[in-house]
């Protein structure tokens, strides 16, 4: 039964038009006015608040050092959602485990998070953009094992519960860890993961983690499904499509027009994504040499539609990222059409996650998009 | 005339061979990649620059090299200071091309700049004297080409990511390395200042600080001859 999850990075959309490609990692603080950050984090806990009433799930994430994105602790709007909902799952998506240093701190946010919601966490671990190596000053030739070190440690941390344990790693060093509370959920909250790259998505396979596939449309999706659905058999995990997740664009409209007109202002998230300087998308040893020589050479950050053509992120119309997979918008019946036609061309999954709000789109528009989205709609969509 | 151990730099390895050529006519010369840099990656416990120091140490040991002369360049050069601070009976002489690895400046300051985090042009500039004949133009080259110098910088990333480019107590033990050391720097390097190679000289219990002008942080890449030379001069002196 597929399960719908609202998502939203909290954007400070009023700095957007200060720089042009700075949007992260280099654009002073000072862009920001904290009054009107307030208002637009109120709005925003509103509108996930909103969707415990309409019977949709909830997705935060975190970013650093961007006006794109000012959740930059992803437990602080976790925790006031924990107490602010009843029913919905709160997903976060996810925690940067290799870019946090403090591993068994983690444990402690996720486990306290699970004990107030009463078992509603869903617990989200993420290498995190290339360009979040900058702030972190996490060191990108080795993120991939500290990566799983962190993941070690946390699981073990969240599941022992006979007092301390030795964790002398690589890179954690604890001689006492022993978390409380421990978790709600036994043995630990559910475990998602994104994923980029086939290789990654083998990698989770074999632990039978739900893996989340970011705007990856038509062409990317099935390559990344079927890596993981490949290694989940090879370890003798049957792999439901409740193992899959996928993270779209949603606008919703009484008309088509308006659906699509509310796509395409959240669209401005996709199109302010690659708004920062190239270097910052390749740090050294974050990916192969291989990709990364390619990024050397043309940082270009292109999207492909479903026929194989592509477009540039920063350019795309919501026809483009509508072919491409990426957004699906009109009418509650056109979207229900859309999101069918590509759970069916990707291999199937039963997590859509829906970006719901993002750019400059309103509340009102908002409220509208996800009420309207709700009622019309999740119930063919949850029967999938 | 005793060995001569080169230790090569982070970036732009291929290029320092025309002053290799120069440094090693008639001479034992010795100049091993470091692990990663050589193709094979590094055992996963050996990721630092102690590690790569006490690597060659144990070359040094196992040449029988007596009075060796150590050349090292940039990261090269952090490394051979490492190993004379920890060993220096088989160490003659340095000649140190732009080391880094020691922290001078205060804590609100770079000793060396922020090169992963800069754009392609600007770190450009900062490496080279004359970065449109030096700097390598990744739209011209082919592939392979591009992808050999993004490993360099993993391997750069993998042994100096953080701290970065440099050991925290290393200064602390400089006193140690009681060897003649030739500190040559690029008249226009941009990466760790000539300014900053005067202040470690000052560090050094016996330390003489040239510079080679028309060169930014690899003076044996720009000025192969002249670095070559003012090498060879002080290997023969010292």
């Amino acid at each position: 039964m597929m399960q719908v999850w609202h998502f939203s990075e909290m954007a400070y959309h009023p700095g957007w038009e200060f720089l042009n490609e700075g949007l992260r990692n280099v654009i002073p603080s000072r862009v920001y006015d904290p009054e009107t950050g307030a208002d637009l984090y109120h709005r925003y806990l509103d509108e996930w608040a909103l969707c415990d009433r309409l019977g949709l799930n909830i997705m935060v994430n975190e970013h650093h050092a961007t006006a794109t994105c000012t959740t930059s602790v992803c437990t602080i709007p976790m925790a006031i959602l924990a107490r602010e909902t009843e029913k919905a799952r709160l997903l976060c998506l996810g925690m940067p485990i290799g870019n946090r240093m403090d591993a068994v701190r983690v444990a402690e946010e996720y486990a306290m998070l699970d004990v107030i919601s009463r078992g509603r966490v869903e617990m989200g671990f993420v290498k995190g953009a290339p360009f979040e190596i900058n702030p972190a000053n996490s060191n990108p030739a080795e993120l991939e094992e500290r990566f799983w070190e962190a993941h070690d440690l946390i699981v073990k941390a969240m599941t022992t519960h006979d007092g301390p344990f030795n964790w002398e790693g690589r890179h954690y060093h604890y001689r006492e860890v022993n978390v409380w509370p421990r978790p709600w959920q036994q043995p630990h909250p559910p475990i998602w993961m994104t994923v980029a790259s086939p290789g990654s998505a083998a990698r989770i396979g074999r632990k039978g983690y739900v893996i989340a596939a970011l705007n990856t449309g038509y062409i990317h999706t099935p390559v990344v499904y079927g890596a993981y659905r490949e290694s989940a058999a090879e370890a003798g995990i049957a792999a439901g499509p409740d193992r899959f997740a996928y993270l779209c664009i949603i606008g919703v409209g009484e008309t088509e027009a308006e659906g699509k007109r509310r796509a395409h202002q959240i669209l401005d998230y996709s199109r302010t994504t690659p708004r920062v300087q190239p270097q910052f998308f390749y740090p050294p040893g974050y990916s192969p040499a291989g990709p990364t020589a390619a990024m050397i050479r043309s940082p270009d950050r292109f999207i492909q539609r479903r026929d194989g053509s592509s477009f540039l992120m920063q350019e795309g119309t919501v026809e483009d990222f509508m072919a491409a997979g990426v957004a699906f918008a009109g009418t509650p019946a056109q979207v229900v059409e859309q999101v069918e036609e590509f759970a069916s061309a990707v291999g199937g999954f039963e997590h859509l996650l829906m970006m719901g709000q993002g750019g400059f789109i309103s509340h009102e528009d908002t409220v509208a998009n996800l009420t309207l989205f709700s009622e019309e709609a999740l119930p063919v969509i949850s029967g999938m | 005339m005793s060995l001569v151990l080169f230790l090569h730099g982070e970036h732009f390895t291929a290029m320092g061979r025309p002053f290799l050529d120069r440094l090693g006519a008639g001479r034992d010369l010795h100049a091993p990649l470091h692990p990663g840099y050589d193709g094979t990656p590094p055992d996963p416990g050996f990721r630092s620059v102690d590690d790569l120091a006490y690597r060659y140490l144990d070359l040094l040991e196992e040449l029988d090299a007596r009075d060796a002369t150590l050349v090292g360049a940039s990261l090269g050069g952090w490394v051979a200071l490492e190993m004379a601070v920890r060993d220096r009976s088989r160490i003659g002489r340095m000649a140190l091309l732009a080391p880094v690895g020691v922290k001078l400046s205060g804590r609100e300051e770079r000793d060396f700049a922020d090169l992963p985090f800069m754009r392609e042009a600007e770190a450009a500039r900062t490496l080279f004297h004359d970065p449109a004949r030096w700097a390598p133009d990744h739209a011209a080259l082919d592939e392979a080409a591009v992808e050999a110098l993004a490993l360099e910088r993993q391997w750069a990333a993998w042994y100096g990511w953080k701290p970065y480019m440099h050991n925290p107590v290393l200064g602390n033990w400089l006193h140690r390395a009681r060897v003649p050391v030739l500190l040559l720097w690029g008249g226009s390097d941009g990466f760790a200042a000539p300014d900053y190679g005067r202040r470690l000289a000052a560090r050094l219990p016996d330390a003489r600080f040239e510079t080679v002008p028309d060169a930014g942080h690899y003076p044996h890449i720009e000025q192969a001859d002249a670095t070559a030379d003012a090498v060879l001069a002080f290997l023969e002196s010292a």
